[in-house]
């Protein structure tokens, strides 16, 4: 392994101009869970076992709820830390443990276990869903202290938490799309919280159904995987992934592409994730930023031996991703609601991890790395945007905003750390994950190499403006409050997540990247990118100078002029990005409305087609019979001659036959 | 005398019954008619037994006579109940079971 590493490494300087190569995955073999390991389905259990005492305790357990509702992933952290450092202590050829729960489908052919795969992938998951989510659980404890269902709340949150676990741990196809379903499930309960706003249940549903888009392509996909290969576990599937004909291969790359876009609000599913911020805004830090929105990613890294062998299946998830970056990007600059601004920069940055998915070995390291930084540093700042809605009477709008750098210092540092983590501000965590993905996009060569670089660049740019835009109009400039407002800082129990996360902002993309920690923790599974060119080169350069621009812009128009309280003279782009650049009018034409018409036309033929021919039977034989009945006339004699002019005729058809 | 002349005869009685049966009004008269048929077949069994040389055919007479006995029985009573309820035996006034 290191041989044919060390052998990347001498080929890549020797040819100035040629692409340096990725090393693919050496083959896994997954083993038996020993020790502590055994028992990961505690992971499961912890907030498994939270939901149901919430949600089937019932207001019973309102007054220690919330406890309970933090403690349990709290709890499956720390079981999470200490699995983690018993995978350190193996080597890293062994670190893919299976962990076998019970079967749970055994009919005929069809075999399926409910196992859980401790691998490199999976933990690092289970670590930032279980840390990050326990802190934002925190911070829920004082968002949501008003509310009278707040225990209610945190019942799907823990949910949502086991339904995420269970996602990651799977060890197969099947139980991860249970998990799948479960999240969105979720995701729906916890959109739609107040279900008597019109608005958030509208968004649920939104959410729910174009998860739903998704969710039929990965269950094709898995069909596809089973009528293929007879089985959906991974090590099944993924130890012989070349027995299936390219072109299966090369569909169910693209359906399980389906399922991500889904999930991860990519391009052309991505219209949910904007009305998905009706819901609480912990619900928008943990599933809409840090999580959930993730999963696609995960399955596509995950997915990996399929992906490695179908050019043509990465090629499409290198577009998805370049087009969702520049899209979430151009949708964000122009949202004047924080959280929908916040959103759009969600679906930029995914778009990043997805556009690194697609390159291959060469880019899962730095997606799941960026994945990782990018759960710190969006969470802090959707918190950050919590804080001030919280403060400000649930006011979102920025235009009514401002100013609040001095009246909320520990949340305006906060948002500022994650501020320059996430436009890639040397050394916090962006300028880390970020530039590596930029940079395996060039080093893919050809055009698509370079038209892919090229947006990301230009992605950057626009990230640093639309971020700065944010910055300016909520922490600084002239007041422009309501005059019913009065904010504060937030309490204690809603900073220290802040604190923390920020802390995560600023320095998880340096733990990773430098001294190749991740890229040699996660490479020997899923294959290692060609050794790093130094951290500055003509690309980071390049990219620094864009955001510089990027910020140097919004500046100018945000910075120094009275942020306008009315919307300025309509445009094409100042009409088409606040529309979220016509993806809802893009549903509605090519999708809704075809529909609409498919039912009707549905109707219609179930009305006449079907049911006239049925009624046409019945009223042809009831007009038959109306007709026949009128040889009963009563009359007896015509009877008699009936009778005898049959009889004559049997006679004569006897003699005819000749008896 | 040949058994085509009895034969002959029982079918010119049977045409006059059926002609009856069919022509005439009186409830009475039918019931004659349809005597004379069931005579007219009983004739024509009798000339074949005889022709054939066995006693079949005069057995077979024995059970028309029979049944006709017991529908004479069964047709009277029936013509009796009507003629007290309608006072009148004509068949074409009985026609009340149609549609």
């Amino acid at each position: 392994m290191t041989g044919s590493l060390a052998a990347a490494a001498v080929a890549a300087p020797a040819a100035a101009r040629a692409v340096a190569h990725a090393v693919a995955a050496p083959a896994t073999t997954t083993l038996p869970a020993v020790g502590v390991q055994r028992s990961a389905w505690l992971l499961l259990v912890f907030p498994l076992a939270g939901a149901a005492i919430l949600l089937l305790g019932g207001r019973r357990t309102n007054p220690f709820g919330h406890i309970v509702g933090v403690a349990m992933p709290a709890a499956s952290f720390v079981y999470g830390a200490i699995a983690f450092f018993a995978m350190l202590s193996y080597p890293a050829s062994q670190r893919s443990r299976d962990v076998h729960m019970f079967t749970w489908i055994a009919v005929g052919r069809f075999h399926v276990d409910a196992g859980l795969l401790l691998d490199q992938l999976s933990i690092s998951f289970v670590l930032l869903i279980t840390g990050v989510g326990s802190l934002i659980h925190l911070f829920a404890v004082g968002y949501m202290s008003h509310d009278p269902e707040r225990r209610r709340f945190f019942g799907y949150m823990n949910l949502f938490v086991a339904s995420m676990l269970l996602l990651v741990l799977a060890n197969n196809f099947l139980l991860l799309y249970a998990g799948w379903e479960g999240v969105g499930l979720a995701s729906y309960l916890l959109i739609g919280f107040w279900q008597f706003k019109p608005a958030a249940a509208v968004a649920a549903k939104k959410a729910f159904i174009a998860n739903r888009v998704g969710d039929a392509g990965l269950s094709v996909a898995i069909m596809l995987m089973f009528a293929t290969f007879g089985t959906v576990s991974f090590t099944g599937i993924f130890s012989r992934p070349g027995a299936a004909g390219n072109g299966v291969l090369t569909a169910i790359g693209l359906l399980l592409l389906l399922g991500a876009c889904g999930k991860s609000a990519q391009v052309p599913l991505q219209s949910w994730l904007l009305d998905a911020m009706e819901g609480p805004t912990p619900v928008s830090a943990l599933i809409h930023a840090a999580t959930m929105v993730t999963a696609g990613v995960y399955l596509i890294v995950r997915s990996a031996p399929i992906f490695d062998l179908s050019q043509n299946a990465r090629l499409a998830v290198t577009i998805v991703g370049a087009v969702t970056l520049l899209f979430g990007a151009i949708i964000g600059s122009a949202k004047d609601d924080i959280k929908k601004a916040l959103a759009g920069s969600t679906m930029s940055q995914i778009g990043y991890m997805t556009l690194a998915a697609g390159l291959g070995p060469a880019g899962y390291v730095f997606a799941i790395a960026h994945l990782i930084a990018h759960g710190f540093f969006k969470a802090g700042l959707f918190l950050g945007a919590g804080s001030v809605k919280h403060e400000m009477n649930d006011e979102v709008d920025m235009r009514r905003l401002g100013g609040l750098r001095t009246i909320m210092p520990i949340t305006f540092v906060t948002f500022g750390i994650g501020y320059l983590a996430i436009i890639g501000v040397p050394p916090f965590s962006g300028f880390f994950t970020k530039d590596p993905i930029i940079q395996a996009a060039f080093d893919k060569g050809g055009t698509s190499g370079a038209i892919l670089g090229t947006a990301a660049l230009i992605g950057a740019g626009i990230t640093g403006f639309y971020m700065t835009r944010v910055m300016l109009m909520t922490f600084f400039g002239e007041r422009r409050w309501d005059e019913k407002a009065h904010p504060h800082e937030v309490p204690p129990v809603m900073t220290s997540p802040m604190v923390v996360l920020a802390i995560g902002s600023a320095g998880a993309g340096a733990f990773l990247i430098l001294a190749n920690r991740y890229v040699n923790f996660l490479g020997p599974l899923v294959g290692f990118p060609p050794p790093a060119r130094g951290l500055f080169n003509w690309i980071s350069g390049a990219t620094l100078a864009l955001v510089l621009v990027g910020v140097a812009i919004a500046w100018a128009m945000y910075g120094r002029r009275p942020v306008p309280a009315v919307a300025p003279a309509a445009s094409f782009p100042r009409t088409a990005a606040p529309r979220a650049l016509y993806g809802d009018a893009f549903n509605e034409s090519v999708l809704m409305r075809p529909g609409q018409w498919l039912t009707r036309l549905s109707v219609y033929f179930d009305n006449r087609g079907v049911d006239g021919l049925v009624n046409s039977l019945a009223a042809g034989v009831g007009g038959t019979s109306g007709r026949l009945r009128r040889t009963q006339t009563g009359f007896v004699r015509s009877y008699a001659l009936s009778m005898f002019v049959g009889a004559v005729l049997l006679v004569g058809a006897f003699f005819l036959v000749g008896i | 005398m040949t058994p085509s002349h009895f034969v002959a005869l029982a079918a010119i009685l049977f045409v006059i019954g059926a002609v009856g049966v069919l022509v005439r009004r009186n409830a009475m008269v039918i019931f004659m008619c349809v005597e004379l048929m069931l005579n007219a077949a009983n004739l024509a069994f009798v000339a074949f037994a005889r022709q054939h040389g066995s006693l079949d055919g005069q057995v077979i007479a024995f059970f028309v006579m029979v049944v006709a006995a017991a529908e004479v029985v069964v047709g009277l009573a029936i013509l009796m109940a009507i003629f007290r309820a309608r006072r009148s035996a004509s068949v074409d006034e009985a026609n009340l079971l149609k549609y």
